[in-house]
């Protein structure tokens, strides 16, 4: 750590933890739901389960995302934040906000639109409490040292993010411009801006793990963030096949994001070359692990098992079964959720001064984590093709086929007991590093 | 080899082109001679409708249009599947619905906002959804 204003991030990464681990236990709910376990329908039916699930997963990625900004942005700026106090109040703000709107969802209060089920009133002080993190960031940046590609690039998604989210609150009377414009939001986010964060991040962590030349990773990171939108903005069309609107998104939606992997592709070569090209070994090698996995999962969840179900003539039959659930949760989990406790990894020994880098527990946290993530996938995938033929090719009923793939949902849960297992070591090992002090900066950070 | 200026004027320029292009294919697809969606069959029922189904988070259980949550069946096409009376009877039952064991919320509708919900489902079940409509729901397919 070389400035004292980073050590704000490590309360946003407490407040990740925190709704991760919330996070965790609604999808839980939602699992046993699935094979006939309701036992709490009439307190939190699914439909709550699922806008906290989801909404707890965005809050604390963005949550992630803030902590990453205020622990590269001085590094990078080579400045102190300008505010310490409003980096605090914007924190604690945004923890309200969201627990303000997880206990409405509770109470049947939101706006029921998928992934932006937060109420249009809360939409207003979530818009003030991201302009107060921006202006922080930017006045750093603006005033710092130094403008690194890196940082414009983190700050630039940021940016978007922000910009992005406003679409989604007009109202519109027709469910067709509604869909629209909400996949403006949801698409745009997760498959364009989101991925300058990632990259952002990404290329901070390479350039710190492996030691490989500033210039050589910035000018590949502008060629992947070029890829992304080069691909991921047209590609929106995807979600636009079989909505209501014009056939002409069946040829752009399925052209372009038929591109999309590439993206992610070049986004795990890189990582992988600058890995294999540095010549620093990198004691965290924890984070290292996070930061690699990160860029390979992202290029089979968000990528490869995107691609499977991308093209119009497979997603006419996929469209809106759980082949969506499967690519949702391996994307999400590859792309950002690692990219997040990669960071979170990275920053940890340099906020709190104490060097428990290679500990067996961060190691099983990390195996343990994700292979109960792909077998969650692969139990999604298999009721989700099982599903798409007897539903929409043999014709049964809805709940008949639901029944057929329970057995699906056994294995799904046994999967993320896994998995929780894994975050839970991961979480243990977050609260054992302590809290952060000013004394971590007369330790030599790498 | 490519240098650094290279690598940034492919992003700005690649992202400027897809984006224009974006903007005008979202303003052709919503030119009235482009709507697929009878859009001037919106009246104030429907849009009643719409606003129960968001003020319910339906789309947390049940698919709409391809999208949702895929707990509970797709509605796209449920009135030309089951017909008025049996959503009415949904929406209306005073005991969580559930014949099959997965339960839904209990709603108890009034008559009012039912007829509203199902004036909303029958405008989505118009809907042009380039072919979509005819693989959702086959039940619906075969009774045609």
């Amino acid at each position: 750590m070389k400035y004292k204003s980073q050590k704000v991030a490590y309360w946003f990464f407490g407040l990740c933890m925190l709704l991760f681990a919330l996070q965790i236990v609604y999808g839980f709910i939602m699992g046993f739901a699935r094979i006939g376990w309701d036992g709490l329908h009439n307190v939190i039916p699914f439909n709550t389960a699922r806008a906290v699930h989801t909404n707890l997963l965005v809050v604390w990625l963005l949550t992630g995302f803030m902590g990453a900004a205020y622990y590269i942005i001085p590094e990078e700026a080579q400045r102190e934040l300008v505010s310490v106090k409003l980096a605090y109040v914007q924190l604690i703000s945004l923890a309200l906000v969201g627990v303000a709107a997880i206990v409405g969802y509770h109470f049947n209060h939101w706006e029921g639109r998928k992934f932006l089920e937060i109420p249009r009133e809360l939409d207003y002080l979530v818009v003030v409490n991201v302009l107060l993190f921006l202006g922080l960031i930017l006045a750093t940046l603006f005033k710092g040292k130094r403008k690194t590609t890196t940082a414009l690039v983190l700050t630039m998604g940021l940016v978007f993010a922000a910009l992005l989210y406003l679409p989604g609150m007009i109202w519109f009377d027709s469910q067709v411009m509604d869909s629209f414009f909400r996949w403006w939001v949801v698409h745009l986010w997760v498959e364009g801006v989101w991925e300058l964060i990632m990259g952002g991040i990404l290329s901070y962590l390479l350039i710190k793990l492996t030691g490989v030349d500033r210039e050589v990773i910035e000018k590949w990171l502008y060629v992947i963030v070029g890829l992304t939108f080069l691909s991921g903005l047209l590609g929106t069309g995807h979600h636009y096949y079989y909505i209501g609107v014009n056939k002409i998104w069946l040829i752009v939606g399925g052209i372009f994001s038929a591109l999309e992997p590439l993206a992610f592709l070049g986004m795990a070569l890189f990582a992988v070359y600058m890995y294999r090209k540095g010549e620093k070994s990198h004691p965290n090698k924890i984070a290292l692990f996070w930061t690699i996995g990160a860029s390979i999962v992202s290029f089979i969840g968000a990528g490869l098992l995107g691609f499977a179900h991308t093209l119009p003539q497979t997603n006419i039959y996929t469209h809106g079964t759980l082949v969506t659930a499967m690519h949702g949760h391996y994307a999400f989990w590859g792309a950002y959720a690692m990219i997040v406790l990669a960071i979170i990894s990275y920053a940890l020994p340099n906020v709190t001064g104490r060097k428990r880098y290679d500990k067996t527990s961060g190691h099983m946290a990390f195996w343990f984590s994700n292979i109960g993530m792909l077998g969650m996938t692969v139990a999604f995938g298999v009721a989700g093709v099982a599903q798409v033929y007897m539903e929409r090719k043999m014709k049964m009923e809805f709940m008949e086929v639901q029944n057929e793939i329970s057995i699906h949902f056994v294995v799904l849960l046994l999967c993320a007991t896994l998995f929780t297992t894994g975050i839970l070591l991961y979480i243990l090992e977050f609260i054992k590093y302590g809290r952060p002090t000013d004394e971590a900066l007369e330790v030599k950070s790498y | 080899m490519l240098s650094k200026s290279q690598a940034r004027a492919f992003f700005l320029g690649g992202t400027v082109v897809t984006f224009l292009i974006f903007i005008g294919l979202t303003i052709y697809s919503f030119q009235p001679k482009n709507d697929q969606t009878n859009h001037g069959q919106i009246d104030a029922k429907v849009v009643r409708g719409k606003e129960i189904w968001e003020a319910n988070n339906c789309m947390g259980c049940h698919t709409i249009l391809g999208e949702g949550a895929y707990y509970a069946p797709e509605l796209t096409k449920v009135i030309e599947r089951r017909g008025e009376g049996y959503v009415k009877a949904v929406l209306q039952s005073p005991i969580p619905w559930g014949p099959r064991g997965r339960k839904m919320v209990k709603y108890e509708m009034n008559n009012e906002d039912t007829e509203a919900v199902i004036a909303y489902l029958k405008w989505i079940g118009n809907i042009d959804l380039n072919g979509f409509e005819r693989v959702v729901s086959p039940l619906a397919k075969d009774k045609e």
